[in-house]
């Protein structure tokens, strides 16, 4: 293959399904590129000595490195170099908020677009799944159990590190189904569920245990773990899966959805199907209060489910939304109509007790809060009722108080989060590990899967270091 | 896979189920309940803890055939298995130091009250326990009830068993004619709840009921189960089932749990039409 650089000020366009079509079907949304695509887009990359990008990475994928092995044609060793740092490439070439993180730091991105590196990541990862034969290579047991509660990008990287040193790791889930946000949260058009199981799959063949069912905490304490069940370390990644809600009046009447039930009877039941037994309301006009990536999702699963006037309802204006700039492109070409410096402040039942509309005010951005975004201050007078059977409520996650609350040596701050080294994962109670959004809060799915790496090395030092 | 030991129908809607899952049975408290799932593709719900046995390793639940999933729950047999069954969730039921209560159950909430009047008795308190029913001909657990209780009264709403009437009447009857109770439970249909507490409420006695609203994941992470108890939200699967009843708002109850009613029914139509394809089949 000819190394001809590119210099295109655009990234090659990845292909999509046609807006008006997908936002009919739950088939995921961007279709990959295909081989030439690829090479065409690494050929953007200058290889630069310094590598930027690499340090805007949370786990510092060698992308220069896999970027030249695309150009080159190797895309099964290309595959093979991100894998070094990263468990889950085809997951995070498909949802890494890129342009905060590897590709801001692209120098291509100076007078023009960044080298597509999400893109390229997803590619190489695709690639291999349809090309390569994956073989692995079990490790001898050493004898030793480590626990890990949660089957999401935490805990799923830390057993597929800990089963790679040797350790007899059995992964404690909740749900019936393995994943954690990956399946319950993320729509199938932005995350393929095949792919998930893919990965998950890859981890049982190396020897992983997962037993599903097991609510840690009701069924099992962590203390029990340790000392009746013969685990020798316990990884905490059980997310932050708790939904606030804003407190005001009308919430609790028919029609109102947190985000993560509606999305949890979208993906882990599957109730867009319509042989599904779990039912969902599929609404006409739908509110969804928030503007992160949870809000995205469950406006455009709304969409898809039928609705013919979708909202986002945020209280700041665009430039803060926290949601990553691709979903919010997609979501406005897919019609979601964007109400942004509005605020909700009641919602408003009819005489059965279904939602009817919801009340809201309008927003004016003042001096920046603590969170360095400006302040959002209401305009007196402003109030105004948006017609409405649906609101889905997408405001923010905290973490489950399940395990703190029966596991009384363990360590929290006053959000609920578990307390643990940023380094390390190490906790108040020995021998117990934490990463990933039940440390950090709702965060991202590459600085989960990076803690549950991290807090894998930690184990096996602490655990040979109790038998030296 | 989570077998079925032991199948048995109590009435012409309501069976019971014993089945292997040790490790549910070994934390299994009154007043809890389970998730389940009856196959790969089925939805995800919740049934009492009926009973348990932690040596055996089993757990018993007792359930009507109401809508799509519980007839296909009701069709499978000994031997068979289910798919999913997750718990214990919820809190048990805070019984500690009660030295008289009334356990009321109405229809199928009789038998889920069992396992808290077992406990009493178990504990030495005194126990009075009230069935009701809509005729004599679905009446369950009444020898079962007789031995946990000191006394036993089954009313039927047509009188057909020869006591006519609702559990809340037996209930002012028994106050008015002084009995004192420290606590009285309450289970069964949201209605029959909150009249019962209304009766109490005039007495200040402290009435606990079991709420059963929708639920998805039983762990607290879909608010699914929003309940108003004492003008505050509450997740029932993790904040309860049980709450203090002069506290909860029944009608939003009620009213929640009409939610699916449209789909509910389209389902059982389709359940219906399916099996009759598969007995026109053979
Ligand atoms: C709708 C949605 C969209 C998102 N989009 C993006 C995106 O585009 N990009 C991005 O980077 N991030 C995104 N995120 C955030 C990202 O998914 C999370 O930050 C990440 O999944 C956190 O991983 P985790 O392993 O810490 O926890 P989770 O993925 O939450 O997994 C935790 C697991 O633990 C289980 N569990 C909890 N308690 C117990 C217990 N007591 N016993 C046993 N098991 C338990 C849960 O059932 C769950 O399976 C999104 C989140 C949501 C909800
Ligand atoms: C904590 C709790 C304990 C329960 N214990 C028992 C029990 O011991 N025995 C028993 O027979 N029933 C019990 N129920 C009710 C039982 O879960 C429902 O009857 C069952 O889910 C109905 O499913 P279906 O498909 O057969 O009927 P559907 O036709 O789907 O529904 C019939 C009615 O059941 C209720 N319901 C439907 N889906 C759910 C759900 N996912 N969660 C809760 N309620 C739902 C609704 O009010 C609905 O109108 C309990 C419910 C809860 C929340
Ligand atoms: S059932 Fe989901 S929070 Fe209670």
């Amino acid at each position: 293959m000819q190394n001809k650089r590119n210099m295109s000020p655009k990234k090659v366009d990845i292909p999509v399904q046609d807006p008006i079509v997908r936002s009919g079907n739950f088939e995921e949304v961007a279709l990959g590129y295909t081989e030439e695509m690829a090479i065409e887009e690494a050929n953007r990359c200058l290889n630069c000595k310094h590598k930027p990008c690499v340090s805007g990475c949370p786990v510092n994928v060698k992308i220069p490195e896999f970027v030249m092995l695309i150009t080159e044609g190797k895309f099964e060793e290309a595959y093979e170099k991100i894998l070094e740092t990263n468990s889950l490439p085809a997951v995070c070439g498909r949802v890494c908020p890129q342009e905060s993180q590897c590709e801001a730091k692209c120098v291509r991105g100076i007078k023009g677009e960044s080298v597509g590196i999400g893109r390229l990541e997803r590619f190489a990862a695709d690639w291999s799944m349809k090309n390569a034969e994956k073989k692995y290579d079990t490790v001898p047991f050493n004898g030793k159990k480590v626990a890990i509660i949660g089957s999401g990008p935490a805990g799923l990287a830390c057993a597929g590190d800990l089963v790679k040193l040797g350790y007899d790791v059995t992964i404690f889930e909740a749900f019936h189904l393995a994943g954690g946000v990956l399946v319950y949260g993320i729509p199938e058009f932005r995350l393929p569920k095949d792919l998930v199981q893919k990965e998950i799959d890859g981890l049982v063949a190396q020897g992983v245990k997962i037993r599903t069912n097991m609510v840690i905490g009701k069924v099992l304490t962590i203390d029990e773990l340790l000392e009746e069940e013969g685990f020798s370390a316990v990884f905490v990644g059980s997310g932050a899966g708790l939904p606030m809600f804003m407190n005001i009046p009308g919430e609790n009447l028919n029609g109102v959805y947190s985000a993560n039930e509606f999305l949890t009877r979208i993906n882990l039941m599957k109730a867009y199907k319509e042989d599904a037994k779990t039912p969902i309301m599929r609404g006409e006009a739908v509110a969804v209060v928030g503007g992160g990536n949870v809000a995205m999702d469950a406006a455009r699963s709304a969409k898809r489910l039928g609705a013919k006037d979708v909202y986002i309802i945020y209280r700041r204006s665009e430039a803060e939304m926290p949601a990553r700039l691709e979903e919010v492109h997609h979501a406005k070409e897919e019609g979601i109509i964007f109400k942004v410096l509005t605020n909700p402040v009641q919602i408003i039942g009819d005489d059965n007790g279904w939602v009817k509309g919801m009340e809201c005010v309008s927003m004016e951005l003042g001096e920046p809060d603590q969170s360095g975004r400006r302040r959002p201050i209401k305009i007196e007078g402003s109030e105004h009722v948006i017609d409405l059977d649906t609101v889905i409520m997408s405001i923010g996650t905290s973490p489950n108080p399940l395990i703190r609350s029966t596991t009384p040596d363990l360590a929290t701050n006053k959000w609920g989060c578990i307390e643990a080294d940023a380094e390390t994962g190490t906790t108040s109670k020995e021998g117990v590990f934490a990463g990933g959004d039940a440390v950090t809060g709702a965060a991202t799915v590459i600085l989960a899967m990076g803690a549950g790496k991290k807090a894998a090395k930690a184990i096996d030092e602490y655990i040979k270091s109790k038998e030296a | 896979m989570y077998k079925i030991v032991r199948k048995e129908i109590l009435n012409s809607q309501v069976k019971l189920l014993e089945i292997e899952a040790p490790y549910v049975a070994r934390k299994a408290e009154p007043g809890q309940f389970i998730i389940l799932r009856v196959d790969e593709s089925g939805e995800r719900i919740p049934f009492t803890i009926a009973d348990y046995d932690r040596e055996k390793g089993t757990v018993t639940i007792i359930f009507q055939e109401v809508g799509a999933s519980t007839l296909a729950l009701g069709l499978l047999n000994e031997g068979d298995s289910l798919a999913d069954f997750v718990g214990p969730l919820g809190v048990a039921s805070e019984l500690e130091g009660v030295k008289k209560a009334a356990v009321i159950g109405g229809g199928l909430g009789s038998a889920i009250a069992y396992p808290q009047a077992k406990k009493l008795n178990q504990m030495g308190a005194s126990v009075d326990v009230i069935m009701g029913y809509r005729n004599k001909d679905i009446i369950i657990l009444e020898k079962e009830m007789a031995e946990v209780s000191d006394r036993l009264f089954v009313t039927t709403d047509d009188g057909s068993n020869g006591t006519k009437g609702f559990v809340s009447d037996i209930l002012q009857k028994l106050l008015d004619e002084g009995t004192e109770y420290d606590v009285v439970i309450a289970i069964g249909p949201a209605i029959m709840m909150k009249v019962v507490c209304d009766v109490t409420r005039p007495h200040g006695i402290r009435t606990i009921v079991s709420l059963n609203p929708i639920m998805i994941d039983g762990t607290g992470m879909c608010g699914g189960c929003r309940v108003t108890v004492g003008g505050e939200t509450k997740f029932a699967c993790v904040d309860g089932p049980d709450f203090d009843g002069h506290q909860v708002d029944f009608d939003e109850l009620m009213r929640r749990l009409s939610m699916y009613k449209d789909k509910e029914r389209t389902a059982v139509e389709r359940h219906k039409c399916r099996l009759e394809d598969q007995v026109n089949a053979k």
